[in-house]
């Protein structure tokens, strides 16, 4: 494989910019379909024997004056229940008549009530995990490849993937009923550490070919992306395998979470070539323009 | 050729040997433990509690105390549940403190939320004479409870240098344990703890003051445990329910056998996927993650991990990450054989050039494994189960694809390789 890859730069840049641009559009229109977890409530799935409209479900459970946010198929004959946060009295009640309305042929499978203090405290925890992985992520990068510019064209990298991911999954979150909960943050994290994992194996081959031959940081570039293309996509291909598996046969409950990894691996593998080399490269020269500017 | 069975395969085939037996779908005990695969909530179905401590009533210095008692509380009243594995943990961050229970396997949430959600309650009660016997004496309640005790700690006895419990009633609790001991000279006066009797020191003169000490002969580890429980009573932390998850033994069961589907079917088609591509490379490649996948169990059983359903993510992730080592070692290994016509020199340098990308970006994911484990139990960090899972079978899979695809990969590629030269 011999392709002038560099060359193309403002093709990968406009690409990342295009679905960067959809996720914020995605994300004010929108807003973050943020789970029980985040803004608190509640969550009842029942498996149901008997004939039990989505309709008939939310109106009788309406009755008990509890928020019904929305009914949800999630399978055969199983329907989840969003809430507003109910106390254990109300709890019964709306089980009591639930399980009236199916003549009692059915069976709780879940019940998740969170309060509304708890959203908060993820959130800045949440937030902690990721200053901290990707602050450590930085100095690793910087430190092993002697150079600031990798740290930081590694962690834009990584923050280029997880806007995709958010945006992403903003806009699965309105079409498709996604939610982002615990599972997503760690997903999230995820897909950082894999990002950069990813990227750290073409700077890898670029610090190999530069001590060997030497030469522009743009020849150099291309041949360490020449050179890793092959091994970049079949090893996202295995992984993307496990992924599409757990998305079709694994469970509705971590459905969506495999949804983000796969999100997160597919943009992960496609911004080491395209989003950190590139912004290396152009780092690299607009540095050596502005020095030879001074001289 | 020799040596390198001896000292290379030999010990790889031991321990996957090893492994395979702990692997077995069995139960068995190695020092006195169970060695076998541990399920968490969302497999095995179960409640997890979280409850939040209304602890603005007391002192700084004091909360840490009060917490750890709270949770000592609720770990015996959890006890009495006969739950078989529960986990309570406690958590403190950004002002509020929580204590979150775990209790796999649990049938009627809604009972033990009301038992865990009572305040403590700590009773002293005057004992009757026993009627005859062996015959239990008869108890009577007094007004003295945990809200007459101030303060409950370890101290040693002046003469004997053993430890006390040291007790100190607030000024009202003062009177009734006056007048308590009073009636009871030379009697025992048993205190109750939610019903269970904690301690029944006998009373040697009537005590003015408000102060008394419990001698008795327990060593320090047991004095200190009576001196948190009776602290549990004397602080009557309210606490709240806040966060409640049930998950029914069947949608874990579903998930159970749905994850081991998704996980069998990823795995074949990725076994397929590198023996088209690799070829015989590929098989050996195989072999490997075979190998990795026993290990992995084993190490599950051994350590115990808590399997849930974000860890099972975690494995089916690490089993990408360990098949990337061996993919880039192949397309090193590729490189290689198109500038050097020896084949075990080719094999050897691709070794050597691969392990550099290994180890820069297995180090890089362990980072975040790290920090989502949070094995230091940082307060400022996640505490909960599902991501610790998640990173903790990450963190184990990129640990073991490091062995699996440096040590057992490249030594069984050394004998197929020599082998096949041999042949030529």
């Amino acid at each position: 494989m011999n392709i002038k890859w560099m060359k193309f730069r403002p093709v990968y840049f406009l690409i990342s910019g295009i679905v960067i641009i959809i996720g914020i559009y995605s994300l004010l229109t929108w807003g973050l379909p943020l789970g029980v977890d985040f803004k608190g409530g509640s969550i009842v799935e029942y498996r149901f024997e008997a004939q039990v409209s989505g309709e008939e479900l939310s109106g009788e459970v309406e009755k008990l004056d509890v928020e019904v946010q929305s009914v949800v198929d999630t399978g055969e004959g199983t329907r989840l229940l969003r809430l507003g946060t109910i106390d254990k009295a109300k709890k019964d009640e709306i089980s009591g008549k639930v399980s009236e309305l199916a003549q009692g042929k059915l069976t709780e499978l879940r019940f998740e009530n969170v309060g509304p203090t708890v959203g908060p405290e993820l959130v800045k925890k949440t937030l902690i995990a990721l200053a901290i992985s990707a602050g450590s992520i930085l100095l690793w990068v910087a430190y092993q490849f002697k150079s600031i510019k990798f740290g930081i064209s590694a962690v834009l990298a990584m923050i280029h993937d997880s806007f995709v991911l958010i945006g992403l999954f903003t806009l699965f979150g309105h079409l498709f009923g996604a939610e982002i909960d615990f599972l997503f943050v760690t997903a999230l994290l995820t897909i950082l550490s894999f990002s950069v994992h990813d990227t750290i194996v073409v700077y890898d081959r670029i610090r190999e070919i530069r001590k060997k031959h030497g030469g522009e940081i743009k020849d150099i570039a291309d041949k360490a992306v020449n050179e890793t293309m092959r091994r970049s996509i079949n090893n996202s291909v295995t992984i993307i395998i496990m992924l599409l598996s757990l998305v079709i046969f694994g469970g509705t409950t971590v459905k969506w979470f495999a949804v983000a990894l796969l999100i997160g691996t597919i943009s992960g593998t496609y911004s080491s070539p395209f989003v950190a080399v590139p912004l290396l490269v152009t780092w690299d020269e607009v540095a050596k323009k502005i020095n030879l500017r001074k001289k | 050729m020799k040596k390198l069975i001896i000292r290379k395969i030999l010990p790889i085939f031991l321990i996957t040997l090893f492994c395979g037996f702990i692997s077995l779908p069995k139960t068995f005990k190695i020092a006195g433990r169970n060695i076998d695969l541990v399920l968490g909530l969302d497999l095995v179905g179960g409640s997890h509690l979280v409850f939040e401590a209304d602890l603005s009533s007391l002192s700084g210095e004091k909360k840490p105390q009060a917490l750890e008692s709270l949770k000592n509380v609720i770990a015996r009243r959890v006890n009495l549940f006969g739950v078989s594995e529960p986990n309570i943990q406690v958590s403190s961050f950004d002002g509020k403190d929580r204590v979150i229970i775990e209790l796999p396997g649990i049938k009627d949430t809604n009972q033990a939320i009301e038992l865990v959600g009572q305040t403590a309650q700590l009773i002293f009660a005057e004992l009757g004479e026993p009627v005859s016997q062996g015959q239990q004496p008869q108890i009577s309640p007094t007004d003295l409870t945990g809200a007459d005790l101030s303060d409950a700690r370890v101290q040693f006895d002046q003469t004997t240098g053993k430890p006390v419990v040291q007790l100190k009633f607030t000024d009202d609790g003062a009177k009734k344990f006056e007048g308590i001991t009073e009636r009871n000279v030379g009697k025992q006066v048993a205190i109750f703890l939610d019903q269970m009797p904690v301690s029944a020191p006998v009373v040697n003169q009537k005590i003015t003051g408000g102060s008394a000490v419990i001698e008795g002969n327990f060593d320090l580890e047991q004095a200190k445990g009576l001196a948190i429980q009776l602290n549990a009573g004397a602080l009557p932390v309210p606490i709240k329910l806040i966060e409640q998850r049930t998950i029914g033994a069947t949608l874990g069961e579903e998930s159970v056998q749905k994850s081991i589907q998704a996980g069998v079917i990823g795995l074949t088609a990725v076994l397929a996927f590198m023996m088209i591509m690799y070829g015989r490379l590929g098989v050996i490649a195989n072999i490997g993650l075979l190998i990795f996948g026993v290990i992995t169990l084993a190490l599950y059983k051994l350590i115990p991990v808590v399997l849930t359903l974000p860890g099972i993510a975690g494995f089916l992730l690490s089993v990408g990450m360990a098949v990337d080592s061996n993919i880039l070692i192949f397309e090193r290994f590729r490189e290689e054989r198109r500038v050097r016509s020896n084949i075990v020199d080719a094999l050897e340098n691709s070794f050597g050039r691969a392990w550099d990308s290994i180890r820069d970006a297995n180090i890089a994911t362990l980072i975040t494994a790290f920090v989502l484990a949070n094995p230091l139990d940082w307060q400022f960090l996640h505490t909960s189960g599902p991501v610790r899972g998640f990173a903790i079978t990450l963190a184990l899979g990129i640990v073991i694809s490091m062995f699996t695809g440096l040590y057992v990969s490249r030594n069984l590629l050394r004998l197929f390789v020599r082998q096949g030269k041999g042949e030529r």
